[in-house]
């Protein structure tokens, strides 16, 4: 049993992890209610806080930061390189049609 | 099974370097799980990416999600949050051969989710009630598309966390769960009112039974520590999804007044 969670991890570790899920969350909402920024600024820094959301969910509670290199890096890179392949497919008409402009 | 068979044929018969330790360090099972999580994440991903450049590309946009809604949705996510927690500590439960406390962590995340699934059914329910549909709202008639992409990905959310507590529930009570589901079933069947789209939703939960009991009774087991761990791998990567859903679909399209 020894590849399941060991011992040396702490469980307090987690209960900052989920604080600060919380605490990124809360902060989304307020962004949000204050409208803080226009329509694509709003997406692009709610995919930041996400992603910095998904990375301590896959770090933490999803134990990836306690696995072998070699499994973090195949799935990481694997899952980024087709996120990013969909962005270049998508970016050129994305940016055309904003500046098109839909009256 | 199949590793410790090697292990144990390589060991008695003397043939050294015949058994191979694992090439990511992890048991088969838990390599599977996350190749599958590798692959959901891309069907969310095509399914998000689609959404959110239909939300740029539309000024239009419809934003029908007031305070009641948001704070809704927020509560929610802290549901999913919580019980990624109480996953943790089941996974730490299971390390430790606490079986009770396995039992009692995994039903707390089973618990949470299962407040997310029905505060997410209200708040369709308050939708369809205002007439949204998945072709056309009340907000935008220039925008029909945004019944469609609303629930099919926040459909598609719900059937993932519906079948991750089924999931942790066959994990946690193995054959005990069954009759729990088939209640569970039956009653939302009865109480659920018939012009509520959940009045036929809830059959998910009959085929849910019909496969948690296929699984019980043709490859009966003791779920171990893999197991929990493993099923806390799925129920992880539903609370990702969601951390992109909320912000993406809800905060993307609040009402300010």
């Amino acid at each position: 049993m020894h590849d399941v969670a060991s011992h040396e991890d702490r469980k307090g570790q987690y209960f900052w992890v989920w604080g600060a899920l919380l605490f990124l969350t809360a902060v989304e909402v307020i962004l949000a209610y204050r409208q803080v920024f226009n329509a694509v600024h709003m997406l692009e820094v709610l995919l930041i806080l996400s992603v910095i959301k998904s990375v301590l969910i896959i770090g933490y509670f999803m134990h990836l930061k306690f696995e072998t290199a070699l499994m973090r890096w195949l799935l990481m890179a694997s899952v980024v390189f087709c996120f990013c392949m969909m962005y270049l497919f998508f970016f050129p008409d994305a940016g055309r049609i904003l500046h098109l402009g839909v009256k | 099974m199949a590793d410790a068979t090697l292990e144990h044929d390589a060991v008695h018969h003397g043939i050294p370097g015949a058994y191979e330790a694992p090439l990511f360090g992890a048991y088969s099972k838990k390599v599977g799980m996350w190749l599958f999580l590798a692959s959901d994440s891309l069907t969310f991903g095509a399914l998000l990416f689609a959404f959110s450049y239909n939300r740029i590309s539309n000024p239009a946009w419809p934003t029908p999600f007031g305070k009641e809604s948001i704070a809704n949705a927020t509560i929610m996510t802290a549901c999913l949050l919580s019980s990624s927690l109480t996953m943790v500590l089941a996974v730490f439960a299971a390390q430790r051969h606490d079986r009770a406390w396995i039992r009692n962590w995994l039903l707390a995340t089973m618990g949470f989710g299962t407040a997310f699934i029905v505060l997410h059914a209200m708040e369709w329910s308050k939708l369809i009630g205002e007439g949204m549909t998945p072709f056309s709202n009340p907000w935008a008639a220039s925008v029909p598309q945004f019944g469609g992409t609303f629930f099919t990905l926040t459909g598609m959310h719900m059937l993932h966390v519906t079948i991750g507590v089924i999931y942790l529930g066959v994990v946690a009570l193995r054959k005990w769960f069954l009759p729990i589901l088939a209640a569970l079933w039956i009653a939302g069947y009865f109480l659920i009112p018939a012009d509520n789209v959940f009045h036929y939703g809830i059959h998910a939960l009959g085929v849910g039974l019909i496969v948690a009991a296929v699984v019980l009774f043709l490859k009966p087991k003791d779920y171990d520590a893999h197991d929990v761990e493993v099923s806390g791998l799925y129920w992880h990567f539903v609370d990702l999804v969601w951390m992109f859903i909320f912000p993406l679909v809800y905060l993307m399209s609040t009402k300010i007044v």
